[in-house]
């Protein structure tokens, strides 16, 4: 009785972005990708880009990336995106094309192409998502986990003399000259969404001005890898991951700057 | 096209360039670094895209990408190199998007050397990455075949939408010699079906080569071997000299096949009649033509540059019918017409029997050097 009082368009001030694909998640409840989907499907739409947008999904969670940003889409092998998301710009130049990947894909097995791909300047757009942890192979020690922090391959905590220290991808990457606009944001609460919402609209117009290489990173949640509940893990990223990542622009190349969004 | 004097590995990246290749990915390694230095002028000259990527893997993964988009796209590299691009020739088979890919193989395995070599065979043929598939390989004997297969190449890459392999070895890649290169095509963007190039006036597509259920995943690989079957029956290609009376017939690919044809020149000024039966599509492989020569001919001589990789292929065709002589030189040693005489006479002096391993009694001669 009080859900069809409250559900009719007057009080519309929420729906499913046109970007995204009326599919059923296959992502844990309360993880942060759906939210992070949801930011890329509406700058695209809002920029009127759906059409001409071309995403590579990873390998790790967000492996089913494509079957909910409604995009063109390809999947890459794991790591290799950027490398492949170089060989779709270069043919199609006036595309916008961005990877979606995690720490696991871009910060290990695939931080040759990741760094490789900032240093050409190569004007693609990767949406970064850092939780620390390998989530769907079911959450060992990635090359971002703090130290201390347990997971199922550092069951004892991150031991950093044994497994070394975690690898701050944003602030790496804006040491070289070929990246235009690199940042890095969280998905803990609403303020924060909507500045990583701006920070992926900049990210994709540094692309459409042919501004070189960028990089938004997305300080995300692993509830099932954390072992905490969803409200928990968003406490624990603001308390623990934000003092070990901090926020704040990286790098914004001069002409990047001026752009006016 | 008057003829002119050009290098291997040059001839090739040009007969690409006119075949009409929209974009090059490529990382430096010996005997091929002239492809990949080639095209870094030729193709950003003509306003195609050239990237000298950061190592194998993200060459092949840049194909990847652009073969993705339906464009005609390719890479080259040696032997340790393309065992590094495995990954991604098997993610790009599964995904049934087209590339051609030129091998310049050199001596193995590990980092071995950079001489001439045809070790890459089973690799290159019947192995490689993970999963059921199978490329389409040509294995040109000279630069002139090189260059006139290059648009065929191309063709069948995307009439099949598999992954193309022109298999040559260093010597091919590096000799220079006279060759009348292919009239320039112009760059051709076919709108495919499947390729995702942006869902511009159409649904959006998605190209992948995950299919997490399984019944599906069966009727993919089905999907790929029925395109195998039909590349099986429209694309074999070899060439036969002297064979139409021949009692004997040596069967080598490549710059073996080519250094052979000397030796049965040779033997047939001294009075054995001996032929040469040259396979170019090397997978799929001419198994009925062997199997035609067996009725003819009193036995075969396999010469390869390897340990006996393609004489699997042969002793497949032949099964045990006839008796098999099998010569083999390693780690980029290329035989000498004079050896590959000395083995004609030996084969019909001595003939081994059908039922003998070949490669084993090789084997015990080398051995016994």
């Amino acid at each position: 009785m009080v859900a069809t009082a409250i559900i009719n368009p007057e009080n519309l001030v929420y729906a499913r972005p046109i970007g995204l694909t009326e599919t059923p998640s296959h992502y844990c409840p309360g993880c942060t990708h759906g939210t992070a989907h949801r930011l890329v499907a509406e700058v695209l739409q809002e920029m009127n880009m759906l059409d001409h947008a071309i995403g590579v999904a990873p390998v790790g969670c967000a492996v089913f990336a494509y079957n909910y940003i409604d995009t063109d889409f390809v999947e890459a092998a794991h790591g290799r995106a950027p490398a492949m998301a170089t060989g779709i710009k270069r043919v199609f130049p006036d595309r916008i094309v961005f990877t979606y990947q995690g720490d696991g894909d871009l910060a290990s097995i695939g931080m040759a192409e990741t760094v490789h791909a900032a240093a050409r300047g190569e004007n693609i757009t990767i949406i970064f998502i850092n939780n620390a942890i390998y989530g769907m192979t079911g959450g060992q020690m990635a090359p971002t986990t703090l130290p201390g922090m347990k997971t199922t391959s550092s069951p004892h905590g991150r031991d950093v003399e044994a497994q070394g220290f975690p690898i701050r991808m944003a602030e790496m990457l804006a040491t070289l000259d070929g990246a235009g606009y690199i940042v890095r944001r969280s998905l803990h609460d609403p303020a924060n969404i909507r500045k990583a919402k701006k920070a992926i609209r900049t990210a994709f117009e540094t692309q459409l001005h042919g501004l070189g290489f960028s990089m938004v990173e997305l300080l995300s949640t692993c509830n099932t890898g954390w072992g905490v509940t969803p409200v928990e893990s968003l406490t624990w990223l603001e308390e623990h991951m934000i003092p070990a990542f901090p926020l704040g622009d990286y790098k914004i190349a001069p002409s990047v700057a001026t752009l006016k969004i | 096209m008057p003829r002119e004097l050009w290098e291997g590995n040059e001839a090739i990246a040009e007969a690409a360039v006119r075949a009409g290749v929209e974009a090059y990915f490529g990382y430096p390694i010996t005997p091929q670094n002239e492809v990949l230095e080639y095209m870094s002028h030729r193709l950003p000259e003509l306003g195609r895209a050239f990237v000298q990527a950061e190592s194998e893997p993200a060459a092949i993964n840049m194909v990847y990408g652009a073969a993705c988009t339906g464009a005609r796209v390719m890479t080259s590299s040696s032997s340790p190199g393309i065992s590094l691009m495995q990954e991604g020739l098997s993610y790009i088979a599964g995904t049934e998007v087209p590339m051609v890919l030129v091998d310049v193989m050199r001596g193995g395995p590990g980092l071995g050397n950079i001489a001439p070599s045809q070790g890459d065979y089973a690799q290159i043929c019947h192995g490689g990455g993970h999963g059921d598939y199978h490329p389409i390989v040509l294995a040109p004997a000279s630069i002139q075949e090189a260059v006139d297969l290059m648009p065929t190449a191309f063709e069948l890459a995307h009439k099949y939408r598999n992954i193309c392999t022109i298999l040559i070895d260093g010597s091919i890649g590096q000799m220079r010699e006279p060759v009348q290169l292919p009239e320039m095509q112009p760059v051709v963007r076919k709108e495919y079906d499947w390729a995702t190039s942006g869902a511009i006036g159409r649904p959006r597509r998605i190209l992948s080569s995950i299919y997490l259920d399984v019944p599906t995943e069966e009727r993919i690989n089905l999907r790929i071997l029925s395109r195998w079957k039909e590349a099986e029956k429209n694309e074999i290609r070899f060439r036969e000299y002297y064979v139409e009376d021949a009692e004997y017939v040596i069967i080598g690919f490549g710059t073996a096949g080519r250094v052979a044809l000397s030796s049965v020149r040779a033997a047939r000024a001294q009075g054995i009649k001996v032929g040469l039966f040259r396979p170019i599509s090397v997978n799929p492989y001419p198994y009925k033509r062997v199997e035609e020569l067996c009725k003819q001919v009193k036995s075969f001589l396999v010469v390869e540059m390897n340990t006996g990789q393609m004489l699997k292929d042969v002793q497949r065709a032949v099964r045990n019918r006839i008796p098999i002589r099998f010569y083999g030189r390693l780690g980029g040693v290329v035989p000498f017409p004079d050896e590959l005489t000395r083995e004609i006479h030996e084969m019909v002096k001595n003939p081994s029997k059908p039922e003998d391993d070949p490669a084993d009694l090789w084997y015990q001669r080398m051995m016994a050097r």
